[in-house]
């Protein structure tokens, strides 16, 4: 049992029980295995559509997405603007496609910071163990597993200054315990292996044995976790947004412009639905992929 | 049990003490001084100087953190630098709200979760199970203030049901109360029931493969009636705990929920505590924030130790 209270969308405590053997092999669990792999590959296909997105931003977009006009302001979609326009009349649709951009950028930058944080930690706690493991290493730990996530992120950003970067920074942080305690769980589990012991005895060097025997042992359980962390980095920058405390306008954040449409809900609740299925979307993407990789990689992890 | 229960609380110790460190660097080891942070740029270096001094900044780090931990033990967490309010007092004006919002948001998901964990164990590897699946996913997914925002769409701006907001307290009118709780009460429900019924699905099928519900079959129970009055019941143990956690994580985290539905409670007092850059709040609200979770996390770990007595604290515990 390692499960804490976490506001934010990893994926399920607990998953899915030990593979023991199946009530009924066969066509019946190569299907379900099937059916999982399409989910996996569905939520890939949509990741790649949206780093895609991100990336072409400049040739998709109709419109410059910062760009206003007083005479369209609040439209309907119509052909000129498929999406409606905003309460600066800046085109819906380009904002959407720039926000990924922001998006995708978010939860790379912060989920690179928490593995930054947690990949050393984990593997000095593991590896190293003793007073450094659990006084030091697991105590801070806990300690920050006990601040609800989103609070965490909100206090750090608060702190340091609402911008992009700082979420950035304060999500990264909020992220990192996660990791800490999985690679040290795996780099722990590892260790003990034959292959390790093997180069122990032939008097192979520490960084070599993590270099070469431990750390390729473990990535699996950490691009599973990384890809879960994706989404709930997603997530975190749309809420701090929202919140007023993440991108800051006129940065076509979903987040922020989610926090913008709240305002127009009765004149133009279009503003509310895009921005929303877009976070939606791509969390789920994420979600998928990372559930489905965890089949598929590390059947370990599901206990 | 009472060995159990006295190292399982030596245990939570450091980790609150650790996390009172925490909270105070946040506060106070930020880059630059914290009288600029608060007053903000447009004030002299002279005001800042003097705040500082007023609120004892200006002390070394240490003096500073040990003359707070004394006041938080004694209960003081400080006076709000908004209106000098003690922010004990706001907390414990803006719990209520937050505490109803949280069990009611539990009881949902409850309401939800179990039903379909166990549907989903029960009928592993068929359309159902993959259904619920999904759909968990999908609300793991979704933001929560889209879903707030769609469903005021939806009831409150189209229908004219439910108003959109206007928190009134349970105690003044819970006819009213329970129309402006519900759709903030249903968001957060929904949510964590996707987590909740992962956990009941997984426990339960970890269960159903034990030798005493193979006996219980053998016997010739039939397939619901093992469920229902065996499997699920040991089944419920670690479903408990995980919604203990859940508990606690919603009580310190109800941010979001509460700013879509304008709902004053605890996450709104942060949130609007770093809007008025009001940093003794804030400390004290992260503060107490984090020690729910660690002392929910103890009722958690000895309730599980009650419930299921083969559970014996060891060294690595959970705080």
């Amino acid at each position: 049992m390692s499960v804490m209270p976490n506001p934010e969308p990893v994926a399920a405590p607990g998953g899915r029980p030990a593979p023991g053997p199946e009530p009924r092999p066969g066509r019946r669990a190569a299907w379900r295995r099937f059916l999982r792999h399409r989910l996996a590959a569905a939520g890939a296909a949509v990741v790649a559509l949206l780093v895609l997105v991100a990336i072409f931003a400049p040739v998709l977009a109709p419109y410059d997405p910062l760009a206003q006009d007083y005479s369209a302001v609040l439209q309907p979609p119509s052909a000129a603007h498929p999406l409606g326009t905003d309460e600066l009349g800046r085109d819906v649709l380009s904002r959407l496609i720039y926000g990924a951009r922001l998006s995708i950028l978010a939860g790379l930058i912060s989920v690179g910071i928490a593995l930054a944080i947690g990949l050393p930690l984990g593997l000095v706690s593991g590896y190293v163990g003793g007073f450094w493991d659990e006084v030091v290493i697991m105590r801070l730990t806990d300690a920050l597993m006990a601040f609800p996530s989103l609070i965490l992120a909100l206090a750090i950003a608060a702190v340091l200054g609402p911008n992009f970067t700082n979420a950035m920074v304060a999500i990264g942080i909020s992220l990192s315990p996660t990791f800490i305690r999985l690679v040290r769980g795996q780099v722990l589990a590892v260790r003990e292996h034959e292959y390790v012991e093997a180069g122990r005895a032939v008097g192979a060097g520490h960084l070599w044995q993590i270099a070469r025997h431990i750390l390729p042992n473990i990535s699996s359980p950490i691009l599973v976790q990384v890809t879960l962390s994706l989404a709930s980095a997603v997530i975190s920058e749309a809420s701090l947004s929202y919140l007023g405390l993440g991108t800051q306008p006129p940065h076509p954040s979903w987040g922020t412009s989610l926090r913008a449409a709240q305002g127009y809900l009765t004149v133009a609740p279009w503003l509310a639905y895009w921005p929303g299925a877009a976070i939606f979307v791509t969390v789920l993407a994420f979600n998928l992929l990372g559930d489905g990789l965890r089949d598929l990689l590390d059947p370990r992890l599901k206990t | 049990m009472l060995q159990f229960l006295i190292r399982r609380l030596l245990l939570s110790v450091p980790v609150l003490l650790l996390v009172t460190v925490l909270v105070f660097m946040l506060i106070h080891v930020v880059p630059g001084d914290p009288g600029r942070a608060i007053l903000g740029p447009e004030a002299t270096p002279e005001a800042v100087a003097a705040f500082n001094r007023a609120h004892g900044l200006d002390r070394p780090l240490h003096v500073q953190y040990l003359s707070w931990l004394a006041g938080v033990l004694r209960g003081d967490l400080g006076r709000s630098l908004v209106d000098g309010t003690p922010v004990s007092t706001l907390i414990a004006q803006r719990l209520p709200a937050t505490v109803e919002l949280a069990v009611g948001a539990m009881l949902v998901a409850g309401l939800i979760a179990l039903p379909a964990g166990i549907l989903a164990a029960v009928r592993r590897g068929t359309a159902v199970d993959h259904a619920s699946t999904v759909l968990a996913l999908a609300g793991l997914s979704v933001p929560q203030f889209w879903l707030g925002i769609l469903l005021i769409l939806f009831f409150a701006v189209r229908l004219r049901w439910l108003p959109a907001s206007g928190y009134v307290p349970l105690t003044v009118d819970p006819v009213q109360n329970l129309k402006t709780m519900l759709l903030p009460i249903l968001v957060t429900g929904l949510r964590e029931s996707a987590v909740l019924m992962r956990m009941m699905r997984s426990s339960l099928l970890e269960v159903l493969r034990l030798d005493y519900v193979r006996t219980a079959r053998a016997k010739g129970l039939g397939g619901w009636g093992v469920i229902v009055r065996h499997a699920a019941r040991t089944a419920l143990v670690p479903v408990l705990t995980v919604s203990g956690l859940q508990l606690a994580g919603l009580l310190g985290g109800l941010v979001i929920t509460e700013q879509i539905f304008v709902i004053p409670g605890f996450g709104r007092l942060i949130v609007d505590s770093i809007l008025n850059r009001d940093l003794i709040t804030l400390k004290g609200a992260v503060l107490v924030a984090a020690t729910m979770v660690v002392a929910v996390n103890f009722l958690v770990d000895v309730l599980y130790a009650w419930l299921d007595p083969r559970i014996k604290v060891t060294g690595g515990a959970r705080a």
